[in-house]
């Protein structure tokens, strides 16, 4: 056992504070090139993570950097940074401290450079920008150990895998360097500590003591939760009780839009004034620190929140969670369960608020599944190559480099260490020549290979664009929205959303009502005179669809004869269901069909999660009007998607065959905006199309086309190009998440049970008030169009021209 | 046929729905702003290599047009070329397709801001030119019975932007033609200050589609990429 200086021996004593043994383990296991610390909240995981470092530089005599720590929110860094100096200055140990990140000034940043603090925290672009400059060899010479905090978040999205990339590149560039990975719980850590060790090394995993079972529990009121919507306003009487009977309450919602609309009605009902405040990404920055420090300072009772307050910043005394909707996904429940009751061993407290009565058989799922630690998430796939493409940008801006060197480097990542060497030439030829079957670029391309063989910039200034578009974060193309007459910034909406508003609509805000009153410089003005009924602002963030792990729960919950767990309401609603159709199983899909109000409707029930399904509603509808079966529209849930028409659906067995499903969807991939919106996203990555900066986004310059021109030509004339390989890839899963179907068609074999019934069944009726119902185009747009023309032209009285 | 006839000082036209200009009785077309080469010089400016297919998406839609109408006469008028750089730079199969085209009828390359000088590739080069009652230049000037380009106009209908022909009785604005071009909203004071009365907007796409062009208030542009 590795014991501690008597510094910290002294002061760990000072504070009456015990060494938990996981921070004894990280110390006795400080040399392994990699560690993975599993910890819940609360558990002093971050001095966890620190104490080997802290130890190392006592001595005072190690010079430059020293630990490089990473965490994906800028605000953590500054977070840890107050944190960690004050047992630093505390204990008098001769050790310097800086934060680097999108706020850090530009001399600060220049300094940070010539003179590198021990400890340096960091996000993962401003690590994969400092990794760019020539100078970076010099910077990260004597790096010993790099710390990715809040690892299983970073994991999930594209910015993990380029900080995997960025680290890659400082373990050649300093040798010894060690890994320290600190996560929540997760379900499957090896997944993990593969992706965070240097391949093909080993990575120990340390699993903290989780702490007592959190006392979870569903939220029963007298009144039923209604049949369909997100709202939960039925349940804001009895949320206000237990805010009242708590000292800090964390309200949870699965979209922005939710929060604002739940925090305005609970507002409406909040008879006592108890201080309640709402946090959320689309908020103005000094909107959501003014949360966060009347938090931190206990001034609030509760918080209406979403996924913005899903990481570890502490907040202080929260003691209990209120996950309002559906989680989901069980993962993300209990993570945020761990919000609660900060202090080590102590149960946190939770309540689950089913929307809707379907929720309340999803809430129950949920239940059991976190009672039973039983944790879901879907495997990663391999790295993304357009990440691997800037990688080799940023790489270029760092100065010349060989192509075998950079493949072995990129190769010791764990989510690359399957690429072949075949796709990463074509990664390096998209950057080098646009990788176009049409050689056009030989005069322009981007990198020039030396006599030596070494890859470099063909001009050296181009580095200083391809540093400006670092990062993985997706551009939202969202509008500033401000006071108008007032420099007060409240938040930001959707550009989409900017565009339905004419003067005088009124939306929510950061919890209040504006109106709508011009556009100035690409920022929306309002003003604070909202007396009507908001409309409601979209945020971007989609909702989350159910988990596979979760839809299966539920699934094998409907086998059950009777359901003793759930509220009487739901469990006589599912036997009604049983009783007239059939619930739906696993291992077969089933469609009722039935006549409502004059059409003929289908009901699909694929438990494929609510983006599979939504997409499955296109495919379905597409290979109707194929059949000549008129479908006019069609609504999809996480669990089923509802297809209404002119014709009956006489046998729809060969609806889900799976060849012409697939074919279909390639037809309709090429047309589709969701593709497009991932073609954009891939290529701004991979530097095919730069990020509009502030500096650059005017109202209307002719000179400015949209991305679409690009997708629409490329899959014209270059159909194989590696973008379009990257798009289509995307399509498996997230917003089209064809995987998913995939896994519904495997599952079911071609089994389709068909229920003929005269009316709407129980099972079915919610989706009948389901908003985001999508009307069958066909060839409808351009008439659309025409219709809106001629009655412009009527109302012109100018018909007749 | 799909496009949209009318009346423009005395002068029969036709808008047509991929946003060329049919003059019938002077057995005339007019394209603007083809911007041919826009990714060779997004290229050599900035590294970024957009899909290198701009000019032969152009050309095929020009081919497709000069094939249903026949023209006599064929007017680019101006923004022809991203710039002169990218008109030396087009390649043998383009620049070939590009004469193949000019066979046989006369072309007139009117001078734009991005092309201010001639360029090696047939046809005749003017900074105007009239014909019958009209002129044609690449930006509007003071004088009226004018066709011109440069603003890019688009028009929004129905919750979707198109690039659209603008018109008064005095003048009339091209939109832009070329595959790589984005637009300016008609409802920009750049373009409204242009036009005496209310204007139509002709909106390309799959039919060109005649409205007013009513007063609104601006909204927010479509964010695209700029360079």
């Amino acid at each position: 056992m590795t014991a501690l200086p008597p510094a910290f021996e002294n002061w760990f004593t000072r504070r009456g504070w015990h060494v938990h043994p996981h921070q004894q383990a990280m110390l006795d296991r400080a040399d392994a090139p990699s560690l993975l610390l599993i910890a819940p909240t609360g558990g002093g995981k971050t001095l966890a993570g620190f104490l080997p470092t802290l130890t190392e530089l006592t001595n005072g005599q190690h010079e430059g950097l020293h630990t490089l720590y990473v965490s994906p929110l800028k605000a953590l860094a500054a977070d840890i940074k107050r944190n960690l100096r004050t047992p630093v200055a505390e204990m008098n140990l001769p050790i310097r401290i800086e934060d680097r990140t999108g706020d850090t000034s530009y001399t600060q940043k220049r300094r940070q450079r010539a003179d590198p603090p021990h400890i340096l925290l960091t996000t993962p672009e401003s690590l994969a920008l400092l990794t760019s400059y020539e100078d970076a060899p010099r910077i990260f010479k004597g790096l010993k150990r790099v710390i990715v905090d809040e690892i299983h978040a970073l994991a999930e999205s594209k910015r993990g895998d380029q900080l995997m990339l960025a680290i890659s590149r400082l373990q050649t560039l300093a040798p010894g360097l060690r890994r320290i990975g600190l996560s929540a719980t997760v379900e499957d850590p090896a997944a993990i500590a593969h992706q965070l060790a240097c391949h093909p090394d080993p990575c120990e995993v340390i699993n903290a003591d989780p702490g007592p079972d959190p006392d979870i529990s569903m939220l029963t009121t007298d009144e039923k939760p209604p049949w369909s919507g997100g709202g939960a306003a039925y349940a804001i009487p009895a949320v206000l009780e237990h805010v009242r009977q708590h000292k800090t309450t964390l309200i949870f919602h699965n979209t922005r839009a939710q929060a604002e609309i739940f925090f305005h009605n609970l507002w409406l009902a909040n008879a006592d004034d108890l201080p309640i405040g709402i946090h959320h990404g689309s908020l103005a920055r000094e909107q959501r620190e003014r949360v966060e420090a009347a938090m931190v300072a206990g001034e609030l009772r509760a918080i209406v929140c979403t996924g913005s307050l899903d990481l570890g910043i502490d907040w202080g005394d929260v003691d209990l969670v209120i996950q309002i909707g559906a989680p989901k996904n069980v993962k993300r429940l209990v993570q945020r369960i761990g919000r609660a009751n900060h202090r080590y061993n102590a149960p946190s407290k939770a309540i689950l608020v089913p929307a809707n009565r379907f929720e309340v058989v999803e809430c129950v799922a949920a239940l059991e599944a976190a009672r039973a630690h039983d944790l879901d998430g879907d495997p990663k796939g391999a790295g993304p190559r357009d990440v691997l493409c800037q990688h080799i940008l940023i790489a270029a801006c760092g100065g010349p480099f060989h192509a075998d060197a950079l493949f072995a480097e990129v190769k010791r990542v764990g989510a690359y260490a399957t690429l072949t060497r075949a796709a990463f030439d074509d990664c390096l030829d998209f950057c080098a020549t646009g990788g176009y079957a049409l050689r056009a670029y030989d005069k322009w391309k981007r990198l020039l290979q030396t006599a030596e063989g070494h890859w470099q910039l063909r001009d050296p200034r181009a580095a200083q664009r391809i540093r400006m578009n670092i990062g993985t974060i997706q551009d939202t193309d969202t509008l500033k929205v401000r006071l108008k007459r007032g420099f007060k910034q409240l938040g930001e909406v959707e550009e989409g959303f900017a565009a339905t508003l004419t003067p005088g609509d009124t939306f929510l805000i950061g919890g209040q009502v504006v109106r709508y009153e011009g556009l100035k410089e690409m920022t929306v003005e309002v003003t604070r005179r909202g007396d009507k009924t908001p409309k409601i602002a979209t945020f971007m963030g989609t909702k989350f669809a159910n988990s596979t792990q979760l839809s299966q729960r539920i699934l094998r919950m409907f086998r059950q004869d009777n359901w003793p767990e759930l509220p009487a309401h739901t469990a006589e609603w599912l036997n009604l269901q049983r009783e007239v159709s059939k619930l739906p199983e696993a291992d077969r899909i089933l469609v009722e069909s039935f006549p409502h109000d004059g059409r003929q409707h289908i009901c699909a029930y694929g438990f494929a999660g609510r983006n599979a399904m939504q997409t499955l509603g296109m495919l379905l509808t597409q290979r109707m009007e194929e059949m000549d079966l008129h479908p006019l529209g069609f609504v999809a849930t996480d669990y089923a998607t509802l297809i209404w028409g002119l014709d009956p659906v006489l046998d729809p067995a060969p609806l889900f065959r799976e060849p012409d499903l697939r074919a279909g969807f390639e037809t309709w991939l090429s047309g589709n905006a969701v593709m497009k919106r991932t073609f954009r996203g891939a290529a701004t990555i991979a530097g095919l199309i730069e990020r509009s900066l502030p500096q650059t986004r005017k109202t209307g310059r002719q000179a400015t086309f949209s991305s679409d021109i690009l997708y629409d030509t490329l899959s014209k004339y270059d159909p194989d190009h590696l973008m379009l390989q990257i798009t289509r890839e995307e399509a498996m899963r997230g917003l089209v998440d064809f995987g998913r179907i995939e896994e519904m068609l495997t599952r079911t074999q071609g089994r389709v049970d068909h229920v003929i019934l005269d009316r709407v069944t129980p099972l079915a009726a919610p989706l009948f008030l389901e908003v985001g119902k999508v009307p069958v185009a066909g060839a409808a747009q351009d008439r659309l169009l025409e219709e809106a023309a001629l009655h412009l032209m009527d109302t012109a009285g100018v018909s007749n021209l | 046929m799909n496009g949209h006839s009318f009346t423009f000082c005395d002068t029969r036209c036709t808008a047509l729905p991929s946003g060329a200009l049919h003059l019938p009785d002077h057995d005339l077309l007019c394209v603007s702003d083809l911007h041919l080469g826009k990714s060779d010089r997004i290229a050599r400016r900035s590294g970024v290599m957009l899909p290198p297919y701009e000019v032969q998406a152009t050309l095929e839609k020009l081919e497709s047009d000069i094939d249903t109408t026949r023209p006599q006469m064929v007017i680019c008028l101006g923004d022809s070329f991203d710039d002169l750089d990218a008109a030396l730079s087009l390649s043998d199969d383009m620049a070939l397709w590009l004469s193949r085209l000019q066979a046989g009828r006369e072309w007139v390359w009117i001078e734009g801001n991005h092309d201010p000088g001639p360029v090696d590739l047939g046809g005749s080069h003017l900074a105007q030119i009239s014909i019958g009652a009209l002129t044609f230049r690449h930006i509007a000037s003071a004088q009226t019975a004018e066709v011109s380009g440069h603003y890019h106009p688009k028009h929004r209908l129905a919750g979707r932007s198109r690039p659209a022909f603008l018109y008064d009785p005095s003048r009339l604005i091209m939109p832009a033609y070329g595959a790589y071009t984005g637009g300016l909203s008609s409802d920009t004071p750049d373009l409204q200050q242009l036009f005496d009365d209310q204007p139509m907007a002709i909106l390309t796409g799959k039919r060109a589609i005649a409205v007013p062009v009513t007063k609104t208030p601006p909204r927010p542009h479509f964010r695209g990429m700029s360079y």
